[in-house]
């Protein structure tokens, strides 16, 4: 961490690059920043903990090769080429998010450069945790405006035996009747995505159930367009709904809902507290980010 | 009502009630001598006037009042916090939210209920029954805690090795800020815009404003439930148990052990059948769909086996099934009888560690001649060592005080944290720079700052100040009804 300290420094503006993967995301970053990019590499990974200590440089691929090795798998989401680090500090929840979890409910640990170009450590290594203020989750979805995160400690969880997605005609709310904790439910407004995951003999039963009222197995989730929303309800053409997270994910793009100025103040006091002088990731805007 | 108003809260006092009414408002001695504690051991704090605001706009009021006067305020929910967050310093104005007990709308169709603070977590899963739907986080205080309490420290439970502590399960939240505005935080749908201020509310002990009205999500009730009871001739076998378990990608819906000393004190109160003879008992309950379940208890088995367990009991019914759990969830009062006083510890340590550090703080807690038990959260690793005396005889608080660092300081050399769920409150407050450094704490103090950058919201709890609370931090014995 210290010689990610060191090239961070304590002054002038700094940003730090992922997998470049949702670059443009919140905001382009100023002229003139600098840029550094955190170390990567799995550090240590403990199957038997359910945890994994990695460097935010790490790329998503080689976290998840790591990891199968011991059937597990982390909360975390991206595009390929994604970074651990990038995929935190964007705070996008997987589309399996009910089998996975929130990815920052997968935080339980983060050492960052702050703005003084001191490290200090959020969480703490256990998967059970209140020690203190929830700096994890504030940090999760915070695009590198609070600080640079440079080593985290992530909660892994056991892959599923078997994976099985269909899709058909019966709305989300009857599949949601017929599953019990399916990972994943899409919807593109006639038809539904299903993902089943679990012991095979209980995703052969949930499927057979869905089959029968017409559901046809596929190869995996559809494509998912490059922008997102907020559900408000009405789904636009060529548009998919992640139903659980309420995510629209469609074509084009949107801006941000209003936020309430209250809620803005305390954000802004946030900011202005972890980063004073505006030095980290400047030109990034969490509240530009439509959902 | 009658009134006996101490000098000193006389216009504080007439400001509350023309703010929320008469009936509201307390500031007699016994009220306030009855809210200067919480469940915890200590004692020694000292209350202003009480309010009971049955609204948002009245939460408001009483912070607005508190400000007004140079006052601080103390939120305050069902009063069963383990670590003092809820204990008063220097008279504040305390809010309690037991009236705002209403369950506001349940939608079962995208699973969310809108509740307010006071609601009682068992209330709610109890209002959902037939729903097929219910409230995961499940504190063994669920009979007594709030919400709002449970979202104040971020609380777990049993069942949220699985599930997740009370933060996985709250979308959205209204708020009446320190500075007595009100906003809403969290949504109930999307990833979230801007910075995840609902994830960092949860959990803030009541330091960052007052939850007035929570978004909760509910969790679908599995299908089917095993409950195993399995009993060991030692910890360590136990221990490598729990291990082996999560080693074999298993996550049980629980995963609680218990010592001997626990097992025939909880055996005279519930009569579940527990095995007396074992040195330690573990609870472990799976569910989900038939076909996992049953192969999770195959293999629960053979873990168990190959750490040498007596007798594997599988629960054969509902009845049985709640007679288990309810041995587990009353411990503490089954103890209690034991020796007139109790403490209550609370660490986190790395799983893989549990033996080790079991082990290690028996030695230390009995060096001080006190008399340790442990009943605890296997499966994540949450310790509870409970340390058990007469606070009457001469020295034994002091005993009590250094057993207790002792048990920290083994946590933290074994790769642990100082809470998991108690949380830090005054009780832990002076041990936070063993976890965390100078520049930690100030990133810490940082997010306080942004929510109330006045620092009236129940000052003196969770982080370190030179500042102190009165002449808190005595010892004392526990009240009635304590859960763990």
């Amino acid at each position: 961490m210290q010689s990610f300290a060191s090239e961070v420094g304590p002054s002038g503006p700094v940003c730090v690059v992922g997998g470049e993967t949702r670059w443009g995301l919140g905001g382009e970053s100023s002229a003139g920043t600098r840029t550094v990019r955190a170390p990567s590499g799995v550090e240590s990974f403990d199957p038997s903990e359910m945890t994994v200590a990695v460097w935010a440089g790490t790329r998503l691929e080689e976290l998840a090769a790591a990891l199968m090795e011991s059937r597990q798998e982390v909360a975390l989401t991206g595009p390929s080429g994604s970074t651990v680090g990038g995929s935190l500090a964007v705070g996008w929840n997987s589309t399996r998010s009910l089998r996975v979890g929130a990815a920052r409910d997968a935080l339980l640990q983060a050492e960052c450069v702050g703005a003084g170009g001191m490290v200090f450590k959020a969480g703490g290594p256990t998967v059970k945790n209140v020690s203190g203020y929830e700096l994890c989750r504030l940090l999760v979805g915070s695009l590198g405006t609070l600080g640079l995160i440079g080593r985290v400690i992530l909660r892994t969880r056991p892959l599923p035996e078997r994976s099985l997605w269909l899709s058909g005609n019966l709305s989300p709310v009857e599949v949601s009747r017929f599953c019990y904790r399916p990972s994943s439910i899409l919807w593109d407004g006639s038809s539904t995505h299903v993902c089943l995951e679990g012991y095979g003999t209980d995703v052969d039963a949930e499927a057979t159930v869905l089959r029968d009222h017409g559901m046809l197995e596929i190869a995996g989730p559809p494509d998912l367009p490059p922008n997102r929303d907020r559900w408000t309800g009405v789904l636009p053409e060529g548009a998919i709904l992640d139903v659980p997270l309420g995510v629209v994910h469609l074509g084009a793009s949107v801006n941000p809902p209003d936020v309430d100025p209250g809620v803005r103040a305390i954000g802004e006091r946030m900011k202005s507290n972890f980063d004073p002088d505006g030095r980290l990731n400047p030109g990034r805007d969490p509240y530009l980010v439509p959902a | 009502m009658a009134h006996d108003v101490p000098a000193g809260t006389g216009d504080l006092y007439l400001d509350l009630v023309e703010a929320i009414g008469e009936d509201r408002v307390t500031a007699g001695g016994g009220a306030r001598h009855l809210y200067s504690r919480d469940s915890s051991i200590i004692e020694g704090g000292h209350s202003g006037p009480v309010c009971f605001p049955d609204s948002t706009s009245q939460v408001s009021a009483c912070v607005r009042v508190a400000l007004a006067h140079g006052r601080d305020f103390v939120p305050r929910g069902a009063g069963t916090g383990l670590s003092g967050g809820a204990v008063p310093c220097n008279d504040p104005v305390v809010i309690a939210t037991t009236r705002m007990n209403r369950i506001l709308e349940v939608d079962q169709e995208r699973r969310i209920a809108w509740v307010e603070p006071g609601v009682v977590n068992l209330d709610l899963t109890r209002h959902l029954v037939g729903t097929g739907l219910h409230f995961a986080p499940d504190p063994s205080s669920q009979q007594a805690c709030t919400i709002g309490g449970n979202l104040a420290n971020n609380s777990g439970g049993p069942h949220c090795l699985a599930y997740g502590v009370t933060s996985a399960h709250v979308a959205a939240i209204e708020v009446v800020l320190p500075d007595a505005s009100v906003v809403t935080l969290g949504a109930e749908v999307g990833d979230g815009v801007g910075y995840d201020l609902r994830g960092a509310f949860v959990g803030g002990e009541g330091t960052l404003g007052i939850a007035t009205r929570i978004a909760v999500r509910l969790t679908p009730d599995p299908p089917v439930v095993r409950t195993l009871l399995l009993d060991f001739g030692s910890i360590v076998d136990a221990a490598e148990t729990v291990t082996g378990i999560i080693a074999a990608g298993i996550v049980p819906a629980a995963l609680e052990m218990m010592d001997q000393k626990v097992i025939v004190a909880v055996e005279q109160f519930v009569n579940a059948g527990y095995p007396l003879e074992a040195a330690a008992v573990l609870i472990v309950e799976l569910d989900g769909l038939p076909g996992g379940v049953e192969r999770e208890v195959e293999i629960v088995e053979t873990v168990a086996a190959q750490n040498s367990v007596g007798e594997v009991r599988v629960a054969a019914d509902d009845a049985e099934r709640d007679l288990i759990w309810k041995g587990r969830k009353n411990a503490f009062g089954a103890i209690a009888h034991i020796k007139p006083g109790y403490y209550l510890h609370d660490t986190v340590v790395p799983r893989t560690r549990l033996a080790e550090v079991v082990a290690k703080v028996n030695e230390a807690v009995e060096r001080h001649d006190l008399i340790v038990m442990n009943v605890f959260h296997a499966g994540d690793g949450n310790l509870h060592p409970l340390l058990v005396f007469d606070p009457r005889e001469p020295g034994t608080m002091e005993r009590v005080h250094a057993a207790g660092e002792e048990i920290v300081r083994i946590s933290l050399e074994a790769g642990g944290v100082l809470s998991g769920e108690h949380g830090i409150g005054l009780e832990k407050r002076g041990f936070m720079p063993l976890l965390y450094s100078p520049d930690d704490l100030a990133a810490q103090g940082s997010l306080r700052a942004a929510f109330d950058p006045l620092g009236h919201a129940n000052p003196f709890k969770v982080l370190p100040t030179g500042a102190s609370c009165g002449d808190v931090m005595g010892l004392a014995e526990v009240p009635e009804g304590v859960w763990v």
